[in-house]
C-alpha cells in the first residue's frame, strides 16, 4: 500500500466541493424517488486512514448499515455509503412512511440500497464531468452488521489500495430532521492521484 | 461476551497483526468479516496465541508485508513463538471463526480491471482453506470453528483456559 501524508486544503476543498455538486443532484433523485424533501449538504470532506474508518462511527462493533458498489473505467476503486444502524433506520423511517421508530422494513432497506447507489452515482457523476475522467458505478450491495466486518471485507477485497480513503461526510434533511452519514471512496492504487491531477490540484 | 472473566487484561488483536502470550490474557479480534482469526492453544503449559489473518497465501505478493496478513504465514510464526515459550507441537490445539462474505454484488467479476491476483468475494471462503491447510501441514488439530455465512464476528479467546467465546450481531454469542 503506497503512503500518503496527507492532502493540502485545496485538495480537500476541490473534493469536498464535488461532493457539494454531486449531492445537488442526490437531493433531486432522492426527492423524487419518495415523494418527499430531501435536503443534502457535504459538511466536510476528509482523508482518513483505512484503519481508523471504523472509529467514524464508533468503532469495530458498532452496528451499522452499508451499501458498497464497485467503480470502474479510468479510475477505479469502491464507495461506501456508511449510516450507523439507528441513523440508519431514522433514514430509512423518514424517507418511507415518515415515522420513526421499529425495524427495518424490506421496502425501507431496499430505499436505503438505492439511496447508497444514487448518493455514490451522483458523486462520481460530478467527479466525471469535472475531470473528463469515466468512472462507472457496479449495482450496490447491502450489508446491515458490524462496522468492523464490512470494513474488513473491503479492506481485503481492495488490498491494492491506497493507505488512506476520502470520507465524505454527507447531512441528509428529511422532514425537519438531520442525519449524518458518511459516503467513503476507497480509490484503488493511483487512482486517487488521476482524480486530483484532474481537478487541477495535483501535488506532483 | 463472559462478563464473569473481564478482569483479565484484553489485547485487541488487529487485521493482519497476531499476538502470542503465556499470561491469562483475553485475545480479542472485533468484527472479523472476511477475515479469520486462529486461536492457538496449549493446555498443559496455558501458552495461547490469535492471528487474525486478513489473506490466504503470501506466496501470491511480490512484497507480502508482515507474517500476520496471511494465513500460511502467521499460523507458522506463531507456533514457533509458542514453541519458544515451551510449547510442545503436539499439544497445540486450533479453533478458528471468521471468513464471511459480507457483500454480494450482483455481476461482479474483476471491479479493478487491472492485472494481479483477483481476490474477489469469495476471500472469506479461501482464508478458510487456508487455516486448515496451514494447520494441516503443521499437524495442529482444529477442534472447533465458527466459519463462513454473511455476518460479521468478534472472537475472543481466553488463555487461562483455552475457551473461545464468538459473537454475532444477527445471532449473539456461543462458546467454541
Amino acid at each position: 500500500m503506497a503512503e500518503r501524508k496527507g492532502l493540502t486544503p485545496l485538495q480537500l476543498d476541490a473534493l469536498r466541493e464535488v461532493g457539494n455538486i454531486g449531492s445537488g443532484n442526490a437531493a433531486v433523485a432522492l426527492s423524487t424517488m419518495v415523494d418527499k424533501k430531501v435536503m443534502l449538504s457535504v459538511p466536510r470532506a476528509s482523508l482518513v486512514p483505512l484503519v481508523k474508518v471504523s472509529d467514524l462511527v464508533g468503532g469495530a462493533e458498532t452496528p451499522v448499515v452499508g451499501v458498497y458498489l464497485h467503480i470502474s473505467g479510468d479510475a477505479s476503486g469502491s464507495m461506501l455509503l456508511l449510516l450507523e444502524e439507528k441513523s440508519a433506520r431514522e433514514l430509512a423511517h423518514l424517507m418511507v412512511s415518515g415515522e420513526e421508530g421499529g425495524e427495518l422494513t424490506t421496502v425501507e432497506q431496499s430505499a436505503l440500497q438505492e439511496t447508497g447507489s444514487i448518493l455514490a452515482g451522483s458523486y462520481l457523476n460530478a467527479l466525471s464531468q469535472m475531470t473528463g475522467i469515466l468512472l462507472k458505478p457496479s449495482v450496490p450491495g447491502f450489508a446491515m452488521d458490524m462496522a468492523g466486518a464490512i470494513i474488513d471485507f473491503i479492506l481485503v477485497e481492495i488490498s491494492q489500495s491506497e493507505d488512506y480513503v476520502l470520507v465524505i461526510e454527507t447531512e441528509f434533511d428529511v422532514l425537519q430532521h438531520k442525519i449524518r452519514g458518511h459516503l467513503i471512496l476507497f480509490p484503488d492504487l493511483g487512482s486517487l492521484d488521476i482524480i486530483l491531477g484532474r481537478l487541477g490540484v495535483s501535488t506532483a | 461476551m463472559s462478563e464473569e472473566k473481564t478482569d483479565e487484561e484484553v489485547v485487541n488483536v488487529g487485521v493482519a497483526e497476531y499476538y502470542v502470550t503465556h499470561n491469562p490474557h483475553v485475545l480479542a479480534s472485533y468484527g472479523l468479516g472476511s477475515c479469520v482469526g486462529v486461536a492457538l492453544y496449549d493446555d498443559r503449559k496455558k501458552i495461547g496465541g490469535l492471528a487474525h489473518i486478513m489473506l490466504p497465501d503470501s506466496k501470491a505478493f511480490s512484497k507480502p508485508g508482515g507474517a500476520g496478513r496471511y494465513a500460511d504465514t502467521a499460523i507458522r510464526a506463531m507456533v514457533e513463538e509458542m514453541e519458544k515459550l515451551g510449547s510442545r507441537r503436539k499439544d497445540i490445539r486450533a479453533k478458528m471463526a471468521g471468513g464471511a462474505c459480507m457483500f454480494t454484488i450482483p455481476g461482479a467479476k474483476n471491479p479493478k480491471n487491472v492485472p494481479g491476483p483477483y481476490l474477489g468475494m469469495q476471500i472469506g471462503e479461501r482464508n478458510v482453506e487456508a487455516v486448515k491447510k496451514a494447520l494441516k501441514e503443521l499437524k495442529i488439530p482444529l477442534v472447533a470453528e465458527d466459519t463462513g455465512g454473511s455476518y460479521g464476528r468478534t472472537m475472543r479467546f481466553f488463555t487461562s483456559d483455552g475457551s473461545v467465546v464468538v459473537s454475532s450481531i444477527r445471532f449473539g454469542s456461543k462458546n467454541l
